[in-house]
């Protein structure tokens, strides 16, 4: 492709520049050369130098002070000590004391050196040549033959079997590595698609328990307007439901996590979600189907719930139909009922997979 | 006797080297003999730098990375990479009895425990923001400026990939401490990895060593971010470094520089102690910093719980442009053959290296327009290069436009708009603002180099108000020093490339390729009429100022 470019497209290179210290008189734009240095007033007025040496050791002198005053700092200020400090409010003492004296410390260094550079050094501009990056032919020439040469001893064009051989081996190599990495983690197998409710049957159903009371709800602790969180109850895997113990918590409430909330039968417009639900009250994984964050904002009135991290909108009253933001599916809904003591129970597992959605996720 | 002596030398043969001076000169002698270092400092003591502000973005960038290394090493010494599960009953009454991983009570230790370790922490913090922010200036120092063309490209992507590993290795940092904001952050990304087709559920276990979240992330980021990508930012850095000295710095065009000299004041001492000072004043402001400005009090979000949020959940701000793409996207999903496709996440996820891939290779496009192969050192006003400039500025547009979408809720919160209204404007404004802004910017480009030729025919305004005999008033222009009119006049002008004509010399209809044709295209929108001022001939000042002179 770049051998049919010519450069005649091309400005004359340097065409401004050539002309360096000599300036052609019939051209007003040519290059005029570098200009005089202007001496400072350091570089003249001898008081006027030894003035800005003591500014320079000044700011040197005030950087030491401010390291004792870090140390001292260190020492003496109770790290619980809070103070009041206008306009940053209520601070702690010893971070703000540490800070600002390690900030002055600094700073100053910093101060009195440039100070140094910029009024006691000379600033006398120098130019130094460029080379060009490119090496010149007779180099480029001589590198090739080298690499040749190199190329023929080791016999590696000419030896096929060699060549074939070593390209081979050194592909293979590397698969180990890659072998390696396969404990880093176990096959997804079902655990995406199941949650905690999967033991849940109509025969050894599970309670709804108040994530924050431990109790087990009753359908009429959910009233109408109200958020309740919920987590799985005793079951026969864990006899003493889900809780904050458990060693694999983290995991399950990233699945299990409920929100109840109640509506009047005659308000919900989606009849399955009707059903799914006992007397309006609604049982909904609480992780939000975009990315997985749980959804903890509900509005009463228009039964929206949304999503805080990106502002997923579901509608709880019409089957958390997506009704504004970045989710692509409805929030999947528990099936729930009542026990004979008017306990919320769950009878089954959700009929889909709750939070983001993944490659292998059934529509 | 003799051979005694020729045996003496052989055994002991004296140094050719004159003896030195004092101790310091004997040390040099020393390490010379053995490092060689009397030729490395040969060619760099005295080494020309030319000067400029905008030469110091770069600078700010290695100091807030040495300082990031510092406080880094620092925090690792209380920090406790672990997901294993303690009580906490340390001194932050609010969150006694609580239950927490061990990063995070270790967090909580380094900010109320150990005395300065909130300080470090912020500094830290802080540093790690200010890092990102001026290698994302520094770069766009670079591209308005030309620095990148050759013998640059190279260190161009150097440096791409530096603010590429700074990205990642922010967003791992702010994952660690396992508070309830950096939980969410990665509970994020879990979904993001679950979108990718086809191996995404398999990458996210194996990643967090079985379902989300599991015990194993912290430890495995932790190493990470404090190994893995700082090694190869070192590794880069020390390569980009290298290359800057190599080539030599790039200057602005004036009087007495040329594209084969460097002008400027020596290494040592000026520079060493400039930007050995500016070390210091980085340092210091971003440790006042620290002390007068919390960032990620990680106290007041609580431990990571799966099922639990705060509202307002922000990454660090350089993540801001990728949370916006991947809150404006419409929930698209495709659903078939029992399989799903979750185009709403994974579009953006796809995106989101795009938006930045797409200033990385702009050097590489730039040069193939042209054509050029020549070295360039004398850097470009911004005004004449009007299409590169445009392109510049339409990118940051895009990526201020995608911010705002990332930061929708506090916007709205904020001024009081509807969050809605946000999301559909940056829907749009992601196609129109980088547009709109991209002619605006070209145009303005125009306008100020019509003010360059302006100034250089017809000299500057001095403000003197003359009446002429005749009765007319007009202003006094008096002409600019030569060394301006050099400065105004000395960039090149590009003429664009020319398609072959479409009969060869036997009259024979010439096939010109789709390659050829685009090229062409584009070196007509880069350097035709309406893409540059011709600037002005020594002729065309000559006629002028020696017709009728002033007026």
């Amino acid at each position: 492709m770049s051998h049919d470019m010519s450069d005649d497209k091309l400005p004359a290179h340097g065409a401004a520049h050539g002309h360096g210290e000599t300036a052609v008189a019939d051209n007003p734009f040519a290059d005029p050369g570098l200009p005089a240095h202007l001496p400072r007033r350091t570089d003249i007025d001898e008081r006027a130098a030894n003035r800005a040496e003591r500014q320079v050791s000044l700011l040197f002198v005030l950087s030491m002070l401010a390291t004792v005053g870090f140390i001292a700092s260190y020492v003496s200020i109770d790290p619980d000590k809070i103070v009041y400090i206008f306009p940053l409010g209520h601070v702690s003492a010893l971070n703000f004391a540490l800070g600002m004296t390690l900030g002055v410390a600094l700073f100053c260094i910093g101060a009195g050196a440039v100070h140094w550079a910029r009024t006691l050094m000379s600033d006398v501009e120098h130019p130094a040549e460029r080379h060009p990056i490119e090496a010149d032919d007779e180099v480029r020439a001589d590198v090739i033959e080298q690499f040749k040469t190199g190329a023929a001893e080791s016999g590696f064009g000419r030896r096929k079997m060699i060549r074939n051989t070593l390209i081979g081996s050194m592909a293979l190599v590397p698969l180990s590595g890659v072998v390696l990495l396969r404990d880093l983690g176990p096959l997804p197998e079902k655990k995406l698609i199941n949650t905690g409710w999967e033991e849940a049957t109509p025969a050894t159903p599970i309670r709804l328990v108040n994530m924050n009371t431990n109790e087990p709800l009753k359908a009429e602790d959910i009233v109408v307007g109200s958020l309740t969180f919920a987590k799985p109850g005793p079951s026969a895997l864990r006899p003493a439901g889900l809780q904050e113990s458990d060693e694999d918590f983290q995991q399950a409430i990233a699945k299990d996590a409920l929100m109840l909330i109640r509506i009047q039968p005659e308000d919900i417009k989606d009849d399955k979600s009707r059903n799914l639900g006992f007397e309006g009250v609604l049982a909904y994984s609480k992780i939000c189907t975009h990315v997985g964050c749980p959804i903890s904002l509900y509005e009463q009135q228009t039964h929206h719930a949304l999503c805080p991290c990106h502002q997923s909108t579901f509608d709880l009253s019409d089957g958390a139909r997506v009704i504004f933001g970045p989710a692509g599916h409805p929030l999947p809904q528990l099936k729930i009922t009542t026990d004979a003591s008017g306990y919320l129970i769950a009878t089954e597992d959700f009929a889909e997979p709750v939070g983001p959605s993944f490659w292998e996720r059934r529509a | 006797m003799s051979s005694a002596t020729g045996n003496k030398q052989a055994a002991a043969p004296a140094s050719t080297r004159a003896k030195p001076a004092n101790k310091a000169e004997a040390a040099a002698d020393y390490l010379d003999g053995r490092l060689g270092i009397y030729s490395l400092a040969k060619a760099n003591l005295r080494k020309i730098f030319p000067d400029h502000w905008s030469f110091m973005l770069g600078e700010i960038c290695l100091y807030t990375f040495i300082i990031i290394i510092l406080t880094g090493v620092y925090l690792t010494l209380f920090f406790k990479p672990s997901m294993g599960e303690v009580v906490y009953n340390g001194s932050y009454a609010p969150l006694d009895g609580i239950r927490m991983s061990e990063a995070y009570a270790s967090t909580l230790n380094i900010s109320f425990e150990v005395r300065g370790g909130l300080l470090i922490r912020q500094i830290h913090h802080w540093a790690a923001i200010v890092f990102v922010a001026a290698m994302f200036v520094h770069m766009m120092r670079v591209f308005f400026t030309g620095a990148f063309r050759k013998p640059r490209e190279i260190n161009w992507i150097f440096g791409f990939l530096l603010l590429f590993l700074g990205f990642f290795d922010g967003f791992l940092g702010y994952s660690l401490p396992d508070d309830l904001l950096s939980g969410t952050g990665i509970r994020f990304m879990e979904g993001a990895i679950l979108a990718v087709p086809l191996v995404g559920t398999y990458l996210s276990f194996f990643l967090f060593g079985g379902e989300f979240p599991g015990t194993d992330i912290v430890p495995r980021f932790f190493t990470i971010h404090v190994l893995l990508i700082p090694g190869v930012m070192l590794g880069l850095l020390v390569a980009h470094l290298i290359l800057v000295f190599y080539h030599k710095h790039t200057q602005w065009a004036g009087p007495g520089k040329t594209e084969k000299n460097v002008v400027g004041m020596p290494l040592m001492p000026v520079y060493m102690a400039k930007a050995g000072g500016f070390f210091f004043l980085v340092f210091g402001i971003v440790a006042a910093m620290s002390a007068v400005a919390s960032v990620n009090p990680v106290w007041a979000y609580g431990p990571y719980r799966p099922d639990q949020v705060s509202t307002d959940a922000q990454p660090d701000w350089y993540m801001g442009f990728a949370e916006g793409l991947i809150r404006v996207m419409p929930g698209w999903e495709i659903r078939a053959w029992g399989h799903t496709l979750n185009l709403g996440v994974f579009i953006p996820l796809m995106l989101f290296p795009l938006v930045l891939v797409a200033i990385a290779v702009y050097p590489f496009i730039e040069s193939w327009i042209t054509g050029d192969k020549r070295e360039h050192h004398i850097l470009d006003r911004p005004r004449n290069a009007p299409v590169r400039t445009a392109l510049g500025a339409a990118w940051i547009s895009l990526y201020l436009v995608l911010l705002s979408g990332g930061g929708n809720d506090l916007i709205a919160t904020h001024f009081h708009l509807s969050l809605n209204d946000i999301t559909y404007f940056v829907r749009v404004g992601s196609f129109v603002v980088p547009v709109v802004v991209f002619f605006v910017t070209k145009r303005w480009c125009l306008g100020l180099q019509r003010r360059d030729k302006e100034k250089v025919l017809h000299g500057r305004e001095t403000g003197v108000i003359k009446r002429l005999p005749h009765g007319e008033f007009i202003e006094v222009h008096a002409q600019l020093p030569q060394d301006k009119l050099h400065t105004l006049t000395a960039h090149e002008q590009y003429e664009p490339v020319e398609l072959p004509a479409a009969t060869d010399e036997n009259g024979v209809a010439r096939k010109v390729g789709l390659v050829t044709k685009t090229r062409a295209k584009l070196s007509e929108s880069m350097f035709g009429e309406h893409s540059q001022i011709p600037k002005p001939t020594a002729e065309e000042h000559q006629e002028i100022t020696s017709g009728h002179g002033h007026h």
